[in-house]
């Protein structure tokens, strides 16, 4: 073979090349504006981990919308359960710890069309519902436990979510501690406000009276001693409108991984 | 110009690849642009993976067998390393600087990363018959006598004749293969397996290998032996040549081999993707 025709190859290599790339950044221009529409962008999206973290949450969105996670057998709990290290806790908590939690509350506004507060009590008259999942911690531990509660979709009916709601922004009682959710998890079956852990109250030491479960994310979206709950359509006017404090320490906002 | 300017300094001190400095002969490639391209991208996206991946481990240096583990439970083994979380118990009486956070970030960034590219790598190794031509060991080698020399051959560092600068032997073969089929798909399932998501659309990922701190352990154990697989080639490299073969895989261009030897004379020099 003479070097022309191989030349002629390299330029036709080339010029496809081109075609190929330019057909690609276009195809990524409107694949990213599909994305946006209908919710598949994270809003930990920029940055330099912004491409992988979008392609894990939309890949995900799209294959695990309504699926649940695992349940376990009773005979699977852990025992005894394992309460990860606490920070020392506000001493409003301990204020309320003194009086039972009687005076603990779970106040609900944003986009709702009747915004609340909860007591313990008025959680505990809703229907209750237990379910056995694994609480896997993004270090590497885990462990198993009955969760009892009310599944969150049946608080977020009862204060009325408006239609544009887009995610659940969920702050607990300590400090500079607070995560959200997309609808897809806030309205899932087995998202639950645990109030109770292996037939007994919720342990303050597993985020006792009152904690998130949404058991398809990593330990760290279970955010412990809830209070307050916002509904909103964006995120971005919470903290630094990375969606939770994980992406601000350095974490995913989504962790279903 | 540059090329014609460094012809008469090669032919005068190295005659042996005085074939190499002719432009027509050195066109032809060892390994097609995509092999090489694909090569380096996996290079990089291993390194991140493994340096990520210490880091994710340090913050919790512990091994489980089963569905779960924690620092109450018994251990399948620990690694005799310090933790970047104060909670384990390590008996060193510090606690490393935790780096868990971006580490995770680029894990998983890079997981997609190397995902496509092995997509591409693989599909393009069917369609161009890579697989079949250049990896698939030849009926012929096939047999206990001609692995065993193959073997002895390797054990003792000799280094490799000058034909196999155009192909693999049997050893690689079967190595590379065993990496790109077994090893790397086994690495991605064992990774998904401990996400919860994903799990919970297939928990089936999880439930074959026996709990999702079954699949962390496993994960660590096919981690382990791409890192081995990654030192031997390494080494192997330097015993065939560290420069040739680096040469090899950058640029595609190879030493054409004398007369006589394997290089089929009918493959047309430039349009040639792989040796048959």
């Amino acid at each position: 073979m003479s070097e022309p025709s191989s030349r002629d190859l390299s330029r036709r290599k080339l010029i496809t090349t081109g075609i190929a790339a330019a057909a690609g950044v276009a195809g990524l221009g409107v694949a990213a504006r599909l994305a946006q529409k209908h919710g598949l962008v994270p809003p930990d999206h920029g940055g330099l981990y912004g491409l992988g973290e979008t392609l894990t949450y939309a890949s995900q969105r799209l294959l695990t919308r309504h699926s649940f996670a695992r349940e376990f057998s009773r005979s699977q709990i852990s025992k005894p359960p394992f309460p990860n290290e606490l920070g020392p806790l506000p001493d409003q908590f301990k204020r309320l710890q003194a009086g039972g939690f009687a005076d603990w509350r779970l106040s609900i506004d944003g986009m709702v069309a009747r915004p609340a507060a909860f007591s313990l009590d008025q959680l505990k008259s809703y229907p209750s519902r237990s379910q056995i999942t694994m609480v896997q911690c993004e270090e590497g531990w885990s462990y198993i436990a009955e969760w009892i509660g009310v599944p969150l979709s049946h608080v977020l009916d009862a204060v009325g979510v408006l239609p544009q709601a887009r995610y659940v922004v969920y702050f607990s009682i300590e400090p500079f501690w607070w995560e959200s959710i997309d609808m897809a998890d806030a309205l899932h079956p087995q998202t639950f406000l645990a109030y109770g852990m292996n037939g007994d109250s919720l342990p303050v030491g597993n985020g006792g009276p009152l904690r998130l479960r949404v058991p398809r994310q990593l330990g760290y979206k279970s955010v412990k001693f809830i209070t307050h709950m916002t509904v909103t359509d964006n995120l971005k006017g919470f903290g630094k409108g990375l969606g939770s404090a994980s992406p601000e320490a350095g974490y995913s906002w989504y962790a279903g991984i | 110009m540059s090329d014609s300017a460094c012809v008469p300094s090669a032919a005068s001190t190295t005659p042996a690849t005085v074939s190499t400095a002719i432009p027509a002969k050195t066109v032809s490639s060892r390994h097609s642009a995509l092999v090489r391209v694909t090569h380096w991208i996996t290079t990089l996206c291993f390194f991140a993976l493994l340096i990520s991946g210490i880091e994710i481990v340090i913050s919790h240096p512990r091994f489980y067998w089963g569905e779960t583990g924690n620092n109450l439970t018994p251990t399948l083994f620990k690694l005799p390393i310090p933790a970047s979380r104060n909670l384990v118990p390590t008996g060193y009486g510090y606690v490393l600087p935790d780096q868990n956070g971006w580490s995770r970030y680029l894990h998983f960034q890079t997981a997609w990363v190397l995902l496509f590219t092995g997509l591409l790598y693989v599909i393009f190794g069917f369609v161009s018959g890579h697989f079949r031509k250049n990896l698939l060991p030849p009926g012929t080698d096939l047999s206990w006598p001609a692995f065993a020399a193959e073997c002895s051959s390797h054990l003792r560092f000799k280094r490799p004749s000058e034909a196999e600068a155009w192909s693999y032997n049997l050893l690689q073969r079967i190595s590379y293969l065993f990496v790109i089929f077994v090893l790397f798909p086994f690495v991605i399932w064992t990774g998904l397996a401990m996400s919860p998501a994903f799990v919970s659309a297939v928990p089936a990922a999880v439930n074959l290998l026996g709990g999702q701190q079954s699949a962390r352990t496993l994960h660590f154990f096919v981690s382990l032996a791409l890192v081995l697989f990654l030192l031997v080639h390494v080494v192997m490299i330097f015993v065939a040549g560290f420069w040739s073969r680096m040469r090899a895989m950058i640029t595609g261009r190879a030493a054409e081999p004398r007369a006589g030897t394997t290089r089929t004379a009918t493959t047309p020099a430039g349009t040639d993707m792989e040796r048959p």
